[in-house]
């Protein structure tokens, strides 16, 4: 078995114990790989646990840029017996086990194809450190050390990077800079020094920015103007509520302290959307950060919201569902709880981002949408994008922008005698016109409610009443279709006949998918949906093509359920591509899957082959 | 219908107030609650109490749950904001509004299905946050809407209308609210607009959550021999601890001579509540106190009104938040977003 041999393109995986350290020193190693001038993609795949539990920090170093999980991995840091089967399993052929060799492992645990390089961790830190903690610590800054030089990773790089982390924590400086060169020493006495998988500097990473979709969401929500938000922990959105609270805290506190903006923990998921709506109906842009167990609590004020025509936006950072499902894993099954949340008859605006990037810019947007629409706005991240610091274009912000608060009725129209009806529909698009309370001493008030009403807000249950204001409610979700991010179209270098759809956290591996399927002379035009209700250019790519794939992150092929009822069109047409045990889809996923589908007869459309 | 509009025309003599409102300008639409409800007495109480305050009605956000008492608010304050919310969720659509503005004045009605059962949880909780508003519980121990099902307020030992004993423990709501933190807490009976008028008002002028637990009987479902809810059984077993009046900083104090020991507790924005004592042995400002004296008086089946807890100094929940005094719906692009420097700031520190 020839060993593996690659530069700047490979995947190293961490296998450690939660709560031993390792993140902030793994994240240290993808760091210094980014200050290379070389794209990686890092992911956490982490359990529902503190302390104790098996945890995975999988780094792929894409020269080329792939950020998608790749599958496979070339470099295994086995640091926990635990699951050390399961790791040593999972090396691709010819690639390498790194592992702490304090107590050799037995040939028998090893594997033949694999080359081990074994470091004696545990002897050196116990010999160099009496604290226990200690000995824990920089056992993991020693093996970034370690790996750093058998990378070929600069050592300035590293400890420049150290430098920032400690900026104003000078004590625990040195002693992570000696524990990463005692590391680097030992590498460079006793691991080969040309070893097969190498960093070498490049200028590939440009302008781009590291950073979490939750994070990123978290700005988007400053951005956009949010003042208050409303949560209840629930993994994987808390960092974002607590990320929006730490720029808050920064941007949003003025001299003497006071603070500009109010967030509150809830005591659940209901009264976090209770809090958001209440406040939005006063004015104020308000949302909530939760995930799918969060949505499933929230259904009837959702359809509140929906019907009473209150905006509110909603962070859903997807886990693996049903019930509480796989917690700490990614999914994204929330589509159709989102999109039809709530008893009756409902329907919800959806925004797709695909990276942390699009999480701040529809973060940010958001709020303008839920004013503009008066209703209830998801943001649909999920735990991939949400939870991993992702590459992504940098943040950017037109100070031009002004808030869109929509059809809001001022005091000064309402004194100038501008007729108001809460309900009444005067330009056709849906949308009518709504008043803050406190606007006006004699005009402008209005009874909200979930009931029935007519177009004054009366309460009514009269059919022609109830008919107009649903029709009318139907409209506006038209007018949203146009008012989303439009689906982004990549057209493939040859013509043909095939095309893919994909949303959200598929767009990394999907890029991947497309240019190693257009290699092997298999061509599809793709289009990123961006947001529901879909515009006409979705059918309209349907209808262009005779096969298409719909590639999607749960089982039901819920985003196809949307799509054949929305767009009209013949489920048959659409064939699913789905990806559902809770990793990130891979390109190798949606490669072997549409070339299995194109050699097949399950194909759909007339199936024939989309070469 | 459950709307009738109500005609707007009144008696040119009629008072006003300083706002240069007349009692009707705190009117809403015409009750379609059944005839002798006590919730359409406490609605002329709220009527009375905001008239007498000189509140502009404008200023004032009413919300409410789901059920009898929570369709009031369209019977009173006709030119403020209402919001009927979902089934005992009025608190937290309450607490939201309130973060958004802080400067309205909020009036949160519930009932006992409402706040005791459904949504007990959240009463309990914007009790705890403090949240500055008028919290009511029409409290009649019955579900009236969907006709006769017992509450979690109904006594043990208290029958339904067909004859059925309750056997589950009752939950004393001012008991609660005293203990979870609410800085202003009353229980009076809705025909007693003597008691329920200054406790309306003195819960409107107080800074904090103030919480009024009003029985108020179901002509209709809980008025019966058996009922502990019933008019003639409220009217029996009612024993006032005290009887409050309200004097807003404006106004003369006009001493009536009235027996009892006059207490008086000043508020710091200057409202003075003055308390005549009726039971020699109850203190208000002692938390321990009331609770106690909650306990053992409603052991002897005395149903305690009045003024039950006051906290001297109150805080809110803007005060714990340490918001702005602008109502955080005032402020603009300049005040909320940090513009194109600072996010460069933060792509540099984010690579």
């Amino acid at each position: 078995m020839p060993k593996l041999n690659r530069v700047n393109d490979f995947v190293v995986k961490f296998a450690n114990v939660n709560g031993s350290g390792s993140a902030s020193a793994n994240t240290l190693f993808a760091k210094s790989i980014l200050r290379m001038g070389v794209p990686v993609s890092p992911r956490n795949i982490f359990p529902s646990n503190i302390q104790g539990l098996p945890t995975w920090y999988e780094v792929r170093v894409s020269e080329q840029g792939w950020l998608g999980r790749r599958g496979g991995v070339d470099l295994m840091v086995a640091m926990n017996q635990q699951t050390w089967d399961v790791d040593v399993a999972e090396i691709e052929p010819g690639g390498f086990l790194f592992y702490d060799n304090t107590r050799p492992m037995p040939a028998s645990k090893l594997r033949s194809d694999v080359t081990v390089l074994g470091m004696p961790l545990t002897a050196m830190c116990n010999e160099r450190y009496k604290d226990a903690r200690q000995r824990q610590v920089f056992k993991n800054i020693i093996y970034v050390g370690a790996l750093s030089q058998l990378l070929g990773i600069e050592r300035e790089v590293v400890v420049k990077l150290i430098g920032e982390q400690y900026k104003g924590k000078e004590k625990l400086l040195q002693p992570n800079l000696d524990s990463l060169d005692l590391g680097r020493a030992w590498a460079a006495e006793h691991l080969p020094a040309n070893f097969a998988l190498k960093v070498e500097r490049r200028d590939k990473v440009g302008e781009r920015i590291f950073v979490d979709g939750n994070a990123a969401s978290a700005l988007g929500a400053l951005y956009g103007g949010a003042s208050v938000a409303a949560w209840y922990p629930i993994t994987p959105s808390s960092s974002l509520a607590e990320a929006f609270q730490k720029y808050c805290n920064k941007y949003r506190t003025n001299p003497d302290g006071t603070k500009r903006f109010a967030i509150i923990q809830a005591e659940d998921e209901l009264a976090s959307i209770g809090m958001v709506i209440g406040a939005a109906w006063n004015g104020a842009r308000a949302f909530t950060a939760t995930s799918g167990p969060g949505i499933s609590l929230m259904q009837e004020f959702l359809g509140l919201a929906y019907f009473a025509e209150i905006p509110a936006v909603i962070f859903d950072v997807q886990r693996g569902g049903p019930s509480t499902g796989m917690p700490t894993r990614t999914q994204q099954a929330d589509l159709l709880s989102c999109a039809l949340a709530s008893h009756g008859d409902t329907q919800h605006v959806l925004l797709l981002p695909e990276d942390p990037r699009e999480c701040f810019e529809f973060g940010a947007l958001s709020f303008d949408l839920a004013d503009r629409l008066q209703t209830p706005v998801f943001v649909m991240l999920d735990l991939d994008i949400g939870m991993n610091e992702r590459l992504c274009e940098p943040f950017a912000w037109d100070d031009k922008k002004t808030m869109d608060r929509g059809k809001l009725m001022t005091t000064e129209q309402l004194e100038a005698g501008r007729p108001f009806g809460r309900y009444r529909d005067v330009d056709g698009d849906g949308i009518t016109t709504r008043t803050w309370p406190g606007t006006h001493p004699t005009r402008g008030s209005f009874f909200t409610r979930g009931t029935t009403k007519d177009r004054d807000a009366k309460y009514s249950e009269t059919g022609p009443d109830y008919m107009e204001n649903m029709t009318r409610l139907q409209r506006k979700f038209q007018t949203a279709a146009n008012l989303l991010p439009a689906p982004v179209l990549r057209r493939a270098k040859q013509p043909t006949s095939a095309g893919v759809l994909y949303f959200g956290s598929t767009s990394p591996a999907m890029d991947e998918a497309l240019a190693l399927l257009a290699a092997d002379g298999l061509h599809l035009d793709a289009l990123r949906l961006r947001g529901f209700p879909f515009p006409a250019s979705v059918p309209e790519f349907i209808a262009e093509h005779e096969t298409v794939f719909l590639v999607e992150q749960n089982r039901d092929a819920q985003m196809k359920m949307l799509l054949v009822h929305e767009c009209q069109i013949d489920p048959n047409h659409v064939t699913s591509v789905r990806h559902y045990d809770g990793t990130p889809i891979t390109a190798r996923f949606i490669v072997q899957a549409i070339r299995e589908l194109c050699g097949s007869e399950a194909l759909a459309s007339n199936g024939r082959s989309a070469r | 219908m459950t709307w009738i509009a109500r005609p707007k025309f009144h008696h040119a003599s009629l008072a006003k107030n300083e706002q240069g409102c007349t009692r009707r300008d705190y009117e809403g639409a015409i009750s379609t609650l059944c005839a002798g409800c006590g919730h359409d007495s406490i609605s002329a109480a709220i009527v009375q109490a905001f008239y007498e305050l000189s509140i502009a009605p404008h200023r004032v956000a009413k919300l409410s749950g789901i059920g009898c008492s929570s369709k009031t608010p369209t019977y009173f304050l006709g030119a403020s904001h209402g919001f009927n919310s979902v089934h005992g969720r009025m608190p937290s659509v309450l607490t939201g509004a309130n973060l958004a503005n802080r400067e309205l004045i909020y009036l949160g009605v519930s009932g006992d299905g409402d706040s005791a059962s459904i949504g007990f949880g959240q009463f309990a909780h914007s009790i705890r946050r403090g949240v500055d508003m008028l919290y009511i519980v029409e409290n009649n121990g019955v579900y009236g809407l969907t006709k006769g099902q017992r509450s979690a307020t109904a006594d043990e030992g208290s029958t339904l209308k067909k004859g059925e004993v309750n056997t589950d423990k009752p939950i004393d709501m001012v008991s609660m609210a005293i203990k979870l933190g609410a800085s202003f807490v009353g229980r009076s009976f809705s025909g007693d607009k003597e008691q329920l008028i200054p406790l309306i008002k003195g819960a409107l002028e107080h800074r904090g959550a103030a919480f009024l637990d009003v029985i108020s009987p179901c002509v209709a479902f809980n008025n019966h021999a058996g009922s502990t809810k019933s008019y003639d059984w409220v009217r029996e077993h009612n024993e006032a601890v005290n009887q409050l009046d309200v004097m807003v900083d404006h106004e003369e104090m006009v001493l009536e001579q009235a027996p009892g020991t006059v207490e008086e507790i000043a508020s710091p924005d200057g409202t003075i509540l003055r308390l005549r004592k009726l039971a020699s042995d109850f203190d208000p400002t002692d938390k321990a106190g009331a609770l106690d004296y909650l306990e053992r008086h409603g052991a002897q089946g005395e149903l305690v009104t009045g003024l039950l807890f006051v906290d001297r100094a109150p805080k809110d929940l803007h005060q714990h938040l340490g918001t702005v005094a602008a109502p955080l719906n005032s402020l603009d692009e300049g005040q909320l977003c940090p513009g194109s420097a600072t996010l460069a700031a933060i792509n540099a520190s984010l690579r």
